[in-house]
């Protein structure tokens, strides 16, 4: 142990945490992806930055993180939020590693609250800030009591709350965090992205971890795995996207927000994933005329 | 004279540790773990280098390989042996498993308890018998092992039912890794 990496003559570790606590994280991360779904817990660690910031996600980065790779911050489909922005720079500074915007490029996609809308492929992972790991804990409060209903499978509870949103609404109205079942075995929070993202997840190719830094949990999911959102036959899951195209790109398919314009009430739907919204209005700009009006 | 660790331990632990990342997320894929460590016969390079990215003084080992590689991974890793399989979150194993029964397999609660078997084994490749499937994996992946001990196979297909409590193992040879998370279902021929 004669060398270190020259790092911490700023005072701090390669990637912020300590070596005993990356590797805590790292056993804690591979057993998570080993029973997929499944939360594991681990040693949190206090970081410089306040809960809701994701200290989960970025104690799940800091242990994956290498010189190598390249880093996309995302909040809610933004790169350019304060909170994708600090996290970015934190990285940058305790890591040196090079951050991008660009979806594609990116080795390790940080998010809080969105799955790109660009697919991800085998090359990356994408690591979820998770404020809630818990699925069932509006339905019972008892950590116990949920561990023991994750050991038997048992999710009859969950399955009566949906059950009794439809015969409220007429259907299920979680449009965020929408429960699922992970390899046909673990209920699964998937964090608080629209149930409109659901259905990425689903044998995606990249990694998924999520770290939760206040509950203390990891879990991950596997690439090709399979990820169910829970429905009912009678009910089949059908995630909610507003009816329009992107007032800047035009697309058809993506996520949109709605945007207030004016203080008059003007209002317009624009992509939620910023990234993607930019890249093809780049590439509306760059192509000729006719193939512009092709892809419109 | 005691031979080195890992020539950067903050650097090397991370690329080791993303090559196992990789691994147990691609079961069957082999993985490249970076050259250049030199422990004590018969631990080869990939296995000296798993268990110093992964083991600490939080983790017991218990170890096949002999005096000069037990006293290496206690001074480099700073790991307790022990010499029950039952108390070890990894298992460094170069010749003949212990019986898998006697290996922690967690709890339902808990099924990350269950224990880290790495088996050195004589070559491994990507192609070859053995057809994996699981979480992890496309649609098949094929893997080659040489050296794998007799009745192995056999032995952690038993443990299947037994899900979500279960072993994980990494398969070391030379400097390459292929693992075998307790969800791969694995077929011979
Ligand atoms: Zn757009």
């Amino acid at each position: 142990m004669s060398h270190d990496s020259g790092f911490g003559s700023g005072g701090y570790n390669f990637a912020y945490l300590d070596e005993n606590t990356k590797r805590m994280i790292r056993r804690a991360l591979l057993k998570a992806v080993a029973i997929p779904g499944h939360q594991v817990p681990f040693g949190a660690r206090e970081m410089p930055l306040p809960y809701g910031w994701g200290t989960g996600g970025i104690q799940v980065t800091a242990a994956i993180l290498g010189p190598r790779d390249v880093l996309k911050v995302i909040d809610q489909g933004a790169d350019d939020t304060t909170n994708a922005v600090s996290i970015r720079r934190f990285f940058s500074r305790v890591a040196g590693v090079r951050g991008t915007t660009r979806t594609a490029e990116a080795t390790i996609i940080q998010t809080r609250h969105r799955i790109p809308e660009t697919p991800l492929t085998e090359a990356q992972t994408i690591v979820y800030q998770v404020p809630m790991p818990e699925p069932l804990f509006r339905l019972e409060p008892r950590l116990a009591e949920t561990r023991r209903m994750h050991a038997l499978a048992d999710y009859g509870l969950m399955h009566v709350k949906l059950y009794e949103d439809i015969a409220r609404h007429g259907h299920v109205s979680t449009a965020y965090n929408y429960p699922v079942m992970v390899g046909g075995r673990y209920l699964m929070s998937p964090s608080p992205i629209p149930a409109f993202d659901n259905p990425k997840m689903h044998r995606m190719p990249a990694l998924q971890l999520f770290g939760a830094g206040r509950e203390k949990k990891i879990y991950a999911v596997p690439p090709y795995t399979e990820v169910r959102s829970l429905d009912f036959e009678d009910h089949p899951f059908r995630p909610h996207r507003a009816d329009g195209c992107c007032a800047l790109c035009g697309s058809a398919t993506s996520y949109l927000d709605e945007v207030v314009t004016d203080d008059r009430g003007g209002r317009m739907f624009v992509c939620s994933d910023t990234d993607y919204c930019e890249e093809r209005q780049e590439a509306a700009a760059a192509a000729p005329a006719s193939e512009t009006e092709d892809a419109a | 004279m005691m031979q080195p660790g890992f020539h950067d331990p903050v650097l090397d632990a991370q690329s080791g540790f993303r090559a196992v990342l990789e691994a147990m997320s691609r079961p069957g894929r082999v993985q490249a773990l970076p050259p250049g460590l030199t422990p004590p016969a018969p631990l080869q390079p990939a296995t000296a280098a798993v268990l110093l990215t992964l083991a600490d003084a939080e983790t017991p080992v218990f170890s096949d390989a002999g005096t000069a590689a037990a006293e290496w991974l206690r001074f480099h890793a700073g790991c307790p042996l022990v010499a029950s399989p039952a108390a070890a979150t990894f298992l460094c194993v170069t010749g003949t498993p212990p019986a898998l029964e006697e290996i922690d397999l967690g709890t339902d609660e808990a099924p990350q308890d269950g224990a880290t078997l790495v088996l050195q084994v004589a070559a491994l490749r990507e192609g070859g018998a053995l057809r994996l499937s699981g979480p992890g994996i496309e649609r098949e992946h094929r893997l080659h092992v040489e050296g794998l001990p007799e009745g192995f196979l056999a032995a952690r297909a038993a443990l299947a039912p037994l899900y979500p409590r279960g072993m994980d193992v990494i398969l070391c040879a030379g400097t390459r890794i292929a693992a075998l998370p307790r969800t791969t279902h694995v077929m011979e021929g």
